[in-house]
């Protein structure tokens, strides 16, 4: 049983009028096993929560701590997170031209496990990975998200949360841009790993869509900078019917 | 100018174009007085560390040349008038002149069919005090085929200029390596006219020497013909790689296209990339690209990149440059240490994505490994980091 506390952490970036607060206090924790799904409007610091848990250099935390079974992984290093059990999926994965997929992954999942993968199951577990996201086994030629479609990159950092099988995802609105049949392929993907039962998952997004898919333990509302409201399935429907109206102008009155 | 059949002897019917991108070509030594530094060709050079070849020292000395010569490829040694007439690009530097004037000899390689192996010249310097001067003619008939391969290791200081005679609907694959000892001093006019329809593909990869500067250039003797040039470059501390290409669209309808990528790293690393491309008033229909890219991967190093595009015609197809000089990408690195990746490992995956583009088009697999591990030296031995 693992948990990630986040624990009234205040993010700033560097803007060209000096630093600005855009995380202002969240606090949230997730046990393994648990799905947390958390919806906001543009702008209201989803993903600078995202990027801050992943480590990015651009955010700067000036409060608060975020924990992984007790240990404050905001002292270790992106890739350090990384082993640690922490995946983030990108809502814009980054283009790495010249680097191939299978190179990337054995990379990667040699990194994350601190020895390299068995070499006769590995191409077999990758094609299979692929080809359960319904990506051609040749993307593993390719270079890592280039000239991939959008669908494509969101298909293949599903690919990627389930090659190197984290303890914990984060998944940036993994469910933008999608058709309906890669809707349903990317929600499959995230439902089998949900489904060995001691994962926890952060499931970012717009839309309550992914959520008949991808059923939340909690719905989370997230607005200017922090948690306004937290509940159940029933949250995710309210929104749906009502929208954020109540929250930004409840947010904009503080 | 002597009247032979092929059509390289025959002067090219052009008229003088008053271009500042390069000087009238010539074998007359005396036609490419000594430079100052301040010419245009010479002012990215440090003349003080070509040792004094630009003075034209008298030297027998040869490099020692290994060969692999697979059938209807075959080499001979010929004098020094019997490679000027011939014919193809005259020099365009003093340097070049100089090594057609003092190479004891020249060496033919003449191609004919379609070889089913590459060629291999592979030359090896003893000292790098040694003096050495070459002069090389490669030649191809009509719808030849080959890949040639021209490999340098070792040390010395050395000024060659090498002709490519491509014939009409001719496919050749040039692949030279500055594999150089790191004091080693290289100074090489690449010389190669494109026959009608002729297809030419040009590989550079600069590894080693103290100073190593190349000049490619290129020139139709037909309608159609092609030539690609691509270049690897690695620079590490105080070396000087300095890659300049001249591609002069003398006929319609003929197609260019110059990518060069570089690594540099440590204290005054230096490198130079200088792409010249001129289209004609009867070089109609062209097409042209040329793009540098340098990755700077420390401070203290520097890169000079300038494209320089001249047109004389309105008529072309397309014409274009791109030239960039940047540090790592934060997000690359982000994303792949995203993944687990240590920094060090994603800044190798990263610098191999950037030259890999360039390895892969080679088509010779041993020799891919050997640049690929090559540069995986290069990066192992990484002194200093950016402040980023
Ligand atoms: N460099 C910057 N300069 C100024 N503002 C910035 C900078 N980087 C981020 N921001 C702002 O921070 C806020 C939060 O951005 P973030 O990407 O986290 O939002 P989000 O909730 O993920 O939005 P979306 O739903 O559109 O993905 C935005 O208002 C954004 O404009
Ligand atoms: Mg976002």
């Amino acid at each position: 049983m693992s948990t990630l506390e986040i624990k009234n952490l205040h993010v700033s970036v560097e803007t060209e009028d000096g630093e600005k607060e855009i995380l202002r206090g969240v606090d949230l924790t997730i046990n393994s096993g648990e799905v947390h799904a958390i919806m906001g409007p543009n702008g209201s610091g989803k993903s600078t929560l995202a990027y801050s848990i992943a480590g990015h250099p651009k955010y700067q935390i000036t409060e608060g701590e975020v924990l992984l079974d007790g240990e404050d992984i905001l002292e270790l290093s992106v890739d350090e997170r990384a082993r640690a059990g922490l995946f983030l999926a990108m809502q814009y994965p980054v283009e790495v031209p010249g680097v191939s997929v299978a190179n990337f992954l054995r990379t990667a999942k040699t990194a994350v496990d601190g020895e390299a993968p068995k070499l006769r199951t590995w191409v077999k577990d990758v094609n299979a990975a692929l080809e359960r996201v319904t990506l051609d086994p040749s993307f593993a030629q390719r270079s890592v998200n280039e000239g991939f479609s959008g669908g494509e990159k969101k298909r293949h950092e599903i690919a990627q949360l389930e090659l190197l099988n984290p303890k914990f995802a984060v998944l940036d609105e993994t469910d933008s841009g999608l058709d309906i049949d890669a809707l349903r392929v990317v929600s499959d993907g995230v439902n089998r790993y949900t489904a060995q039962g001691d994962r926890g998952v952060l499931l970012i997004t717009h839309y309550t869509r992914i959520l008949n898919y991808i059923k939340p333990d909690y719905v989370h509302v997230f607005v200017a900078g922090r948690l306004a409201e937290s509940g159940g399935q029933e949250l995710a429907e309210q929104l749906e019917a009502e929208g954020y109206d109540k929250y930004v102008k409840a947010a904009a009155a503080l | 100018m002597t009247a032979t059949v092929d059509n390289f002897s025959s002067a090219l019917e052009l008229e003088h174009v008053e271009s500042h991108l390069h000087p009238e070509p010539s074998y007359d030594v005396e036609a490419h007085p000594k430079p100052t530094g301040l010419e245009e060709i010479w002012r990215f050079t440090p003349l003080k560390r070509l040792r004094g070849l630009l003075d034209g020292p008298v030297s027998e000395a040869k490099l020692k040349l290994a060969e692999e010569l697979p059938e209807g490829a075959s080499l001979s040694t010929i004098s020094r008038e019997e490679a000027k007439a011939l014919g193809g690009i005259a020099p365009l530097d003093r340097l070049a002149a100089l090594a057609v004037e003092n190479a004891p000899d020249a060496m033919l390689l003449n191609i004919d069919g379609e070889l089913d192996a590459p060629v291999r010249l592979n030359w090896s310097g003893e000292a790098a005090d040694q003096i050495v001067w070459g002069h090389t003619v490669v030649k191809l008939a009509p719808f030849a085929k080959a890949t040639v391969l021209l490999d340098h290791i070792g040390s010395a200081t050395y000024g060659s200029t090498v002709t490519y005679l491509v014939g009409d609907g001719a496919q050749l694959t040039v692949i030279s390596l500055a594999d150089w000892e790191d004091d080693a001093v290289h100074a090489v006019q690449n010389g190669v006219s494109v026959g009608r329809d002729a297809q030419v593909r040009f590989f550079e990869f600069t590894l080693g020497g103290d100073l190593v500067r190349s000049s490619t250039n290129v020139d139709y003797r037909g309608t159609g013909g092609s030539a690609e040039l691509f270049g690897v470059y690695f620079a590490d501390a105080g070396q000087h790689l300095e890659h300049r290409q001249f591609v002069d669209h003398t006929a319609p309808k003929t197609r260019s296209n110059v990518v060069y990528k570089g690594a540099l790293q440590g204290q005054d690393a230096h490198t130079v990339w200088i792409g010249n491309v001129l289209i004609r008033k009867v070089a109609e229909g062209i097409e042209t690209f040329e793009q540098n890219d340098n990755l700077v991967l420390t401070d203290g190093a520097k890169a000079d990149s300038v494209p320089n595009l001249e047109i004389e015609t309105g008529e072309i197809a397309g014409a274009g440059h791109a030239s960039t000089t940047g540090r790592f990408d934060d997000e690359h690195l982000f994303y792949l240490q995203s993944r687990g990746i240590e920094e060090t490992e994603a800044r190798r995956l990263v610098v191999h994505g950037f030259f890999n583009d360039i390895i892969r088009r080679i088509g010779v697999a041993d020799l891919q490994e050997r640049l690929t591990s090559a540069i995986e030296d290069e990066l192992a031995t990484v002194v200093g980091r950016l402040e980023s």
